[in-house]
């Protein structure tokens, strides 16, 4: 009853969602304020109802119904109850139904939050939403229906896929979809405005703090992504150009630049036609992340539903929401009036900067990932993009987007005086020089450490010098800097977090693929071997029962001058459902640097004795490593610091009149 | 100007529209990639008989069109595609040669008695070595060798009725 009850709710969700759209669009035409609000009453009620689905799924899920196939198929009735939660979200069906709760989630914020937006706004962004969230609906229940029942139930469930069985990829999907999802009220607000044909400061401050949150959710699920991979797929990496992490990767790209260029629209009113070009593609880009990963058109460890039924429908989708976004920008963008000038050196123009780069970079990584399909249906055979590529175009267009975000922030708006900020940069110039030269006297790696230090230490640098400058440090009493660090906005503090922050994860990246070492080698037991002045000795290999694998169980002894300072478990788990073989890396983390070992394969001493017998084992070690995901977390909380700054939280500047057209309010 | 710039978003996102729209369609299946080693003479081959007779090495694909089965007693899809294998050793076309990969001799000759014995001889690699030399990335795998000693064919995974008629199409071709 409560799986039908779900089904219906997800139906009568869709029927709100189709109110939604209609409604406060008329509303806001006639300035019928009785319509508009009715917009708001059928965005709670869509998120109302499609919580009921997910909670029903969810039962479904916990107490094991196997009569519903999406349980039968992705749960096990012996899995433990997070995992039994999370397979919710671990296969298509339920996953959608999570993307379109956030979505609506999103919606009725806007709807029950967004008590400062003017109503016709409100009303439009509304009706934008409503239509996303039909069209998605509609999706579920058209090709993807998560109650489906089969009959007869079977006995057992045939089990999450075991490398799923994680926590942190039990809430990598969440946050991702926030991210994605929530991006499409920057979409919406694009649109309203293109509907209105206004883009102005209040425009912008309204839609920063949605583009933040989705920002913030997107940073930190890209993160749990890659921190999963780093340690559950044992290959000592964090990031492989997979094209699904770049799907994840483009908005992520596209948001950040968003994030800036509405900050110029806000102070400076330039900028409109980008930036709404900006709120359109971000979400395009997301939409396409999720038709790339549904529809099995690239490879991928992730193309977990591969039917081109369900592809056609979110590719229909993506088409509708491209030819509508792009089409109405195309229309109306022209008619943006154009904001205030600016010196090519100046705080706009170092944003301006950031934006191209950022923009750049999207395309390289949208070309690498799209460039296999695209060749191979021009008839130009199979190829694969791999790391070289994105080393050799990515990388670079990021070193100087990492120059200019030390200096940028310190130039004025309108002109700045790129001289005099050189000089305050002095103190920070020269610890980047000691830094370089510690790395040039020190490194024993590649030469692009030296630049990727070098780079990092300016960046921080750069964050902690305008902080400083802008809170007089060493230029009075102590007490009166300390002072104006309190009276700070959020938002500038924000700012020199997310950059610092984003100094320290680069200092991982390099750390970790510059001076990697590794070694893969066959132990037998009593064996010892040295990586990076760590001596490990293997013990012994011996089997363990887990709650629904065994597990081959590898002992290290790892020992640092003699001393035992350690012991690696690293396992192998054989499960039976579905039958399925998985690496649990062991760590020792220093948090300035990884010792990774991994159990392999039994070997079989080789033909005519040669070979001996014993176990593969992989052993790491990834300086800096942690700082990659310390520093992203750093940036998140940067974010969420920004969130909290005093202009999203008093009421928004009364917007101008618009010219011949009275004001509904 | 600035008017058919602002087209220019909604151009490019109508090319990958099409090249989406073509990717969904037909029964194209990106994570097949054509085997390097078609229609290039096979690797060295130089194993152990399973039974202890003579070495199985490359001369034994000379004159006479050869199928080289990637096998183990550990692999379940092995054991779906075996029924093929014998109906092809019946047929008698083509010769059909066995790569023990990576797995302990006793338990492939149990496997063998136990399912039946395709194979004219096969070869033990334990440690997997060949198995390399021949691009093998999962088992089982079947290769297709001509009578001049080139591989025509690869079949990456249990062998399936219509690549059994593939097969079946090819070793009379290539026995012409």
């Amino acid at each position: 009853m409560i799986v039908e009850a779900g089904h219906f709710a997800l139906i009568l969700a869709f029927v709100f969602a189709c109110i939604q759209i209609v409604v406060p669009l008329i509303g806001a035409r006639r300035g019928d304020d009785a319509l508009m609000d009715a917009g708001r009453m059928a965005a709670l009620g869509q998120f109302a109802f499609i919580l009921a689905a997910f909670l029903s799924l969810t039962h479904a899920f916990i107490v094991s119904d196997f009569s519903v196939a999406a349980v039968a198929a992705n749960s096990h009735s012996a899995k433990p109850l997070l995992y039994k939660i999370s397979g919710v979200w671990g296969n298509h069906e339920g996953s959608m139904v999570l993307w379109v709760l956030i979505l609506a989630l999103f919606g009725g914020a806007v709807a029950g939050l967004g008590n400062n937006l003017p109503p016709s706004l409100r009303a439009r962004v509304l009706s934008v939403q409503g239509m996303i969230g039909a069209g998605f609906l509609a999706f579920i229940l058209l090709t993807s229906n998560p109650f489906f029942r089969v009959n007869p139930a079977p006995v057992d469930g045939s089990g999450l896929n075991p490398i799923l069985q994680d926590p942190g990829l039990a809430f990598h999907p969440p946050f991702l979809y926030l991210g994605y999802v929530g991006f499409s009220i920057a979409f919406s607000f694009a649109i309203a405005a293109l509907i209105e044909g206004r883009v102005d400061a209040a425009w912008a401050r309204w839609v920063r703090p949605w583009t933040l949150a989705a920002w913030c959710a997107l940073t930190l699920g890209i993160a749990l992504g890659s921190w999963w991979a780093y340690y559950e797929l044992g290959w000592g990496g964090f990031w492989f150009w997979d094209p699904v992490e770049n799907a994840s990767f483009m908005p992520w790209l596209a948001g950040t630049a968003l994030l800036h260029s509405a900050i110029v629209v806000e102070k400076r009113g330039a900028l409109k036609s980008w930036t709404i070009l900006l709120a359109i593609l971000t979400f395009l880009l997301s939409l396409m992340g999720t038709f790339l990963v549904r529809s099995g058109v690239l490879t991928s460890v992730h193309a977990f539903a591969n039917d081109p039924e369900r592809g056609l429908f979110i590719l229909g989708l993506l088409l509708v929401a491209t030819v509508g976004g792009l089409g109405l920008y195309a229309m109306r963008a022209p008619t943006l009036k154009t904001g205030g000038l600016f010196a090519p050196i100046s705080r706009e123009g170092g944003l301006v900067l950031n934006n191209l780069l950022l923009g750049t970079g999207c395309a390289t990584v949208l070309i690498g990932t799209l460039y296999p399909l695209v060749l191979d249906a021009f008839g130009g055979g199979k190829v694969s993009v791999g790391v070289p590529y994105f080393t050799l175009t990515f990388v670079p267009l990021m070193v100087p987007l990492l120059v200019v975000m030390g200096i940028g922030p310190l130039l004025a708006w309108k002109r700045g005086d790129l001289p005099g900020v050189l000089m305050r940069l002095r103190a920070a110039a020269m610890v980047t020089g000691i830094a370089c030269l510690a790395t040039i006297l020190l490194n024993d790696g590649p030469a692009f450490a030296i630049l990727g230090v070098t780079l990092a230490v300016w960046l921080i640098m750069g964050a902690l010098t305008e902080l400083a400058d802008r809170i007089r440090l060493f230029r009075g009493p102590l007490s009166a800097s300390l002072s104006r660090l309190i009276h700070l906005p959020r938002s500038a503090i924000a700012m020199t977090t997310a950059h610092a922050a984003m100094g320290i994860t680069v200092l991982g990246i390099t750390g970790s693929t510059a001076w990697q070492t590794e070694r893969i080698l066959i132990m037998s037991q009593g064996d010892t071997t040295e990586v990076a002045g760590y001596a490990l000795t293997l013990e012994k290999v011996a089997q363990v029962p887990g709650p629904n694998y065994t597990a081959e169980r590898a002992t290290l002894q790892v020992a640092a001058g003699g001393r035992t300072i350690t012991t690696l478990y690293p396992e192998k788990r054989r499960f039976t459902n579905p039958p399925q073989i998985t690496t649990e890396a062991a760590i020792r983390t220093t948090l300035m640097a990884d010792l990774y070992a991994v159990l392999g394969d039994r070997q079989e001493p080789g033909a005519g004795g040669q070979g001996k017998a014993g176990w593969t084992v992989r052993i790491y070690h990834n300086p800096l490593v942690p700082w990659i995901w310390i520093g992203t977390v750093i940036m998140v909380l940067g974010g969420l610091v920004s969130l909290t700054d005093r202009r999203h939280r008093v009421g928004a500047p009364a917007r101008a009149q618009a010219p011949g057209r009275p004001r509904t309010a | 100007m600035i008017r058919v710039a602002t087209y220019l978003p909604l151009a490019v996102a109508a090319i990958l529209a099409v090249v989406f729209f073509w990717a969904l369609s037909g029964d194209r299946d990106p994570s097949r990639v054509p085997s390097p080693f078609i229609d290039k003479p096979a690797p060295a081959l130089d194993l152990a008989a399973l039974d202890g007779g003579p070495r199985l090495t490359k001369a034994a694909f000379a004159g006479r069109v050869s199928i080289l089965n990637v096998f183990a007693s550990w692999c379940l899809p092995c054991l779906a595609e075996h029924p093929f294998l014998m109906a092809l050793a019946k047929d008698g076309k083509a010769q059909v040669f066995g790569l023990n990969y990576k797995d302990k001799p006793e338990d492939a000759k149990a496997w063998l008695a136990e399912h039946g014995n395709p194979f004219t001889r096969i070869g033990t690699d334990r440690n997997g070595r060949a198995g390399i030399e021949w691009g093998v990335y999962g088992v089982p795998e079947t290769f297709l060798i001509g009578p001049d000693g080139r591989i025509r064919h690869k079949v990456v995974g249990p062998i399936t009725n219509d690549q059994l008629k593939q097969l079946r199409r090819m070793i009379g071709d290539l026995g012409k």
